[in-house]
């Protein structure tokens, strides 16, 4: 995984729809491994994603933030492509991962949505025991040996701060936890099959302050091994988690910067006036 | 209160209709009235039914006439006199199940209550279960064997009547076990030299190995066939005991024991007697098999062949309604052809049961039964083996008189399953088809069954289609028995609705019969509510694994 991750962006290799403007060059040492250029997006005749260029750094937390309906939901859900399973979706410009371009021919959206996992605004364990959600997408894999299951369902419990919770009842029904822990588990499922990229859809919206509080800091410990995109409506925690931030408006991207560039010295108007709440 | 308050009472009065209360009376009413209708229902059935096998006890009526008659009470009634001037009293008259009919002719009697002169119990009177012309009433005179007076005397005959009845009743089972199973089993064998035979003919083949082959192996059977008929014989000789009946009326009838089934003094037994033949009653209604037309005896073979008919269907519905459902609702392009085919499918729920069958008939029976004859069973034929009606043909057809109702309920199952559920998976890496497999079917398995209790209750009523696609009046033989393959899906069979019907309106004594359509119906509607019972409760435990458990 980390060889993989490592490895450089080839920009010669890909196939580039319209690029004009170069590249944005990162803005610290970390190599991008999301990049979007002139990303377009329609649901059927109409657009909600205009011309979106940005970079994600590896292992790293990005924010976006933004009014409802401002298109950052459907921006990461773009990522892993789940957009392809609602009718009439169509895309323009680039948007690689890795130097490869996702919407390219030879995808395997199977495969990109096995590198890039997804976390859900409403936690959605399915109805069977811990264990076999958090193993769910090994299965699907093909793993059958039960102990590698079970070593994985331990790493991934840990990693999402679950573990000393649920390790005497693994073969309970998910459904008998509490919201914040399905959360959470909806979080070891995404990562037991170690994605490069975690992309979670407004992760704590439904969720008490403690349990938003385990998250947030669930996120922080993670981002050492993954890269991590969330969509958030709540500003302060796009200031607490990420080190990068976007600000979207209507479909487009008005502002990407560091977190605190964006929150402190904002170069737009418009960022200024969201973020200080005078509207949205 | 409302006096002490003026404005508020009137405030409450004008705001009745929208404060709801007529309509939570509305609603209650309608509960009421379906609760009723449904109790009112049981309550005939189960009145009717239930007394039919606790043993009645047995009056004699003295008739100004001179006559005497005894029987157990079967109803009373007013004597319908439209002449009448007002204030007449009324006149009424009972029926008396006074039996015997070989001798009297008549099962049931009708008494006008002013002729009678004089009403007893005698305590001595007998109560026979026959083997043929039903019941008989009245008292054993003597008891003969082989020419030789055992008993005599009504008291005397009755101790030697329990002294050889057990033994005649071993007698008999063990005869129809010979006859059954193992003269059975010769002819099973028969049939197929019959046919083997029929075959070599047709083939051409008149001499050679095969033809001696079959030859040799007919006469051994033949052989063993006139063995054990000589046997049976011998079995059957083992009691020649013939009761001397005499009637209320002073006749007198001759009746071999092994006629026998059942004998009491019912106006002797206590409550717990009672109740202990009510059990064995009720047990040999289950267990036995029809005598009489169907008119008496048990209802085995009937039940048999309905839980074995609702199985076969279920096994075929399930996975056919199951599959539409997923297309329709997981694969197909939602637009106007596969909103047309769902009113289809809804509407086919509409179409009169009778139909079905017609269908089953023309196409299961005589298109695909008749295809498999000709290329499989062509020596049996004329005799058709698939071409006519059959346990399978008729589980197929209510298959598709019930698949509209697993396609509903599983449609709306799918269509309940959250969104988001389905996202997780694909999110992932599942594909389409794993992600069906894993999570959505295992979440719409409720659903299914809630279909397949609908469907199997709808298909352990129907009788119209199965009168034309393999129901019979008395099948000869099981669908399941001990011949190999075991499984006789061609078989005829019979069925607990058909029973009902054939009962109580094609019985050639229906005033006899006519308890039977209450207990076959309570059998019936007992059936129905242990098959979905039974799906209830695995439906309950798959519901439990898929909610939370409340925490």
């Amino acid at each position: 995984m980390d060889a993989q991750i490592m490895t450089a962006p080839t920009p010669a290799l890909a196939i580039e729809t319209r690029v004009s403007a170069p590249a944005d060059a990162p803005a610290s040492g970390a190599p991008a491994l999301i990049e979007l250029k002139r990303f377009n997006f329609w649901y059927g005749e109409k657009q909600a994603l205009f011309d979106i260029d940005l970079t994600v750094k590896e292992r790293s937390v990005t924010a976006f933030i933004g009014p409802s309906g401002c298109g950052k939901s459907t921006l990461l859900r773009c990522l892993n492509r789940m957009n392809d399973l609602i009718d009439g979706v169509r895309v323009e410009g680039s948007l690689r991962v890795n130097g490869e371009d996702l919407y390219g021919p030879d995808i395997d959206v199977v495969d990109v949505r096995k590198r890039l996992g997804m976390v859900f605004q409403k936690s959605n364990p399915f109805p069977k025991s811990i264990f076999e959600n958090v193993v769910y997408g090994l299965r699907i894999q093909g793993e059958r040996n039960r102990t590698r299951l079970r070593d994985a369902c331990e790493v991934a419990l840990k990693g999402a701060a679950l573990w000393d919770e649920v390790k005497d009842r693994l073969d309970d029904s998910a459904l008998s936890l509490s919201g914040g822990q399905m959360q959470r588990l909806c979080i070891a499922r995404a990562l037991a099959v170690e994605p490069e990229v975690v992309l979670m859809d407004e992760p704590c919206s439904a969720l008490d302050p403690i349990a938003t509080a385990k998250i947030e800091e669930l996120i922080f410990s993670l981002k050492d091994r993954f890269t991590i995109v969330i969509v958030t409506h709540n500003m302060q925690q796009a200031a607490r988690v990420s080190e990068e931030t976007g600000f979207f408006m209507l479909g487009k991207l008005v502002e990407f910067d560091k977190t605190d560039v964006i929150f402190t010295r904002p170069k737009q108007k418009m960022t200024e006036d969201y973020i200080t709440g005078r509207f949205g | 209160m409302s006096s002490a308050t003026p404005p508020l009472a009137s405030a409450r009065k004008a705001g009745l209709f929208r404060s709801g209360e007529p309509f939570i009376w509305i609603t209650g009413s309608g509960l009421a009235a379906a609760v009723l209708m449904v109790a009112g229902l049981l309550w005939l059935i189960l009145a009717n039914g239930l007394g039919f096998f606790w043993p009645a006890e047995v009056s004699q009526y003295a008739l100004s006439d001179g006559r005497t008659v005894a029987g157990p009470l079967a109803a009373r009634e007013r004597v319908p006199d439209p002449g009448a001037t007002a204030g007449t009293p009324p006149r009424w008259r009972i029926k008396v199940k006074q039996g015997n009919r070989d001798v009297t002719g008549e099962d049931f009697v009708w008494i006008d209550e002013s002729a009678i002169r004089s009403t007893t119990k005698p305590a001595d009177v007998i109560a026979f279960e026959r083997r043929e012309w039903g019941a008989f009433y009245g008292w054993v005179k003597e008891v003969r064997d082989g020419g030789n007076v055992v008993a005599s005397g009504r008291d005397a005959s009755w101790k030697a009547l329990g002294a050889l009845l057990p033994k005649a009743l071993d007698v008999y089972e063990e005869a129809l076990t010979l006859e059954k199973d193992r003269i059975g089993a010769v002819n099973f064998e028969k049939d197929k030299l019959r046919l083997a035979r029929k075959k070599l003919e047709r083939k051409g083949v008149s001499s050679g190995p095969d033809v001696e082959a079959l030859a040799a192996k007919e006469s051994k059977l033949q052989a063993e066939y006139d063995r054990l008929l000589t046997e049976l014989q011998a079995v059957r000789s083992r009691v020649t005991a013939v009761l001397v009946l005499e009637t209320a009326g002073g006749q007198e009838k001759e009746l071999p024991l092994v006629q026998v089934v059942r004998a009491d003094r019912p106006n002797e037994m206590g409550w717990f007697t009672k109740a202990g033949r009510y059990a064995a009653n009720v047990w040999a209604f289950v267990s036995e098999d029809p005598r009489e037309s169907n008119t008496e005896g048990g209802v085995f073979p009937a039940i048999f062949g309905t839980v074995l008919m609702v199985l076969i269907m279920s096994i075929v519905v399930t996975p056919l309604g199951v599959l539409t459902a997923f297309y329709l609702r997981e694969y197909a392009k939602q637009g106007p052809v596969v909103s047309a085919v769902r009113i289809a499918v809804n509407n086919l729920a509409g179409v009169p049961s009778i139909v079905y069958g017609v269908f089953g008939l023309g196409f299961f029976i005589y298109f695909l039964g008749g295809s498999i004859d000709r290329l499989f069973f062509s020596e049996a034929l004329p005799t058709p083996t698939w071409g006519t009606g059959g346990i399978l043909w008729a589980s197929l057809t209510l298959s598709l008189l019930t698949v509209p109702v697993v396609i509903v309920s599983a449609e709306e199952g799918l269509a309940a399953i959250p969104r988001g559920m389905r996202e997780a998976s694909l999110a992932l890496g599942a594909t389409k088809f794993e992600t069906m497999w894993r999570v959505v079917l295992p979440a719409v398995m409720p659903s299914i069954l809630t279909g397949l209790i609908l469907a199997m209750a709808r298909a352990a009523g129907e009788v119209a289609p199965l009168m034309i696609t393999g129901v019979v009046k008395l099948a000869p033989a099981l669908p399941i028995d001990g011949f190999a393959p075991f499984m006789h899906l061609d078989r005829k069979f019979m069925h607990l609705g058909f029973h009902i019907y054939d009962v109580g309106f094609q019985s050639p004594n229906v005033d006899a019969a006519r308890p039977m359509v209450f207990t076959t119906t309570i059998l019936l509607i007992v059936l129905v509510v242990a098959l979905n019972l039974t799906a209830i409760v695995i439906r309950g435990r798959l519901r439990k694994k898929l909610r939370s458990s409340g925490i």
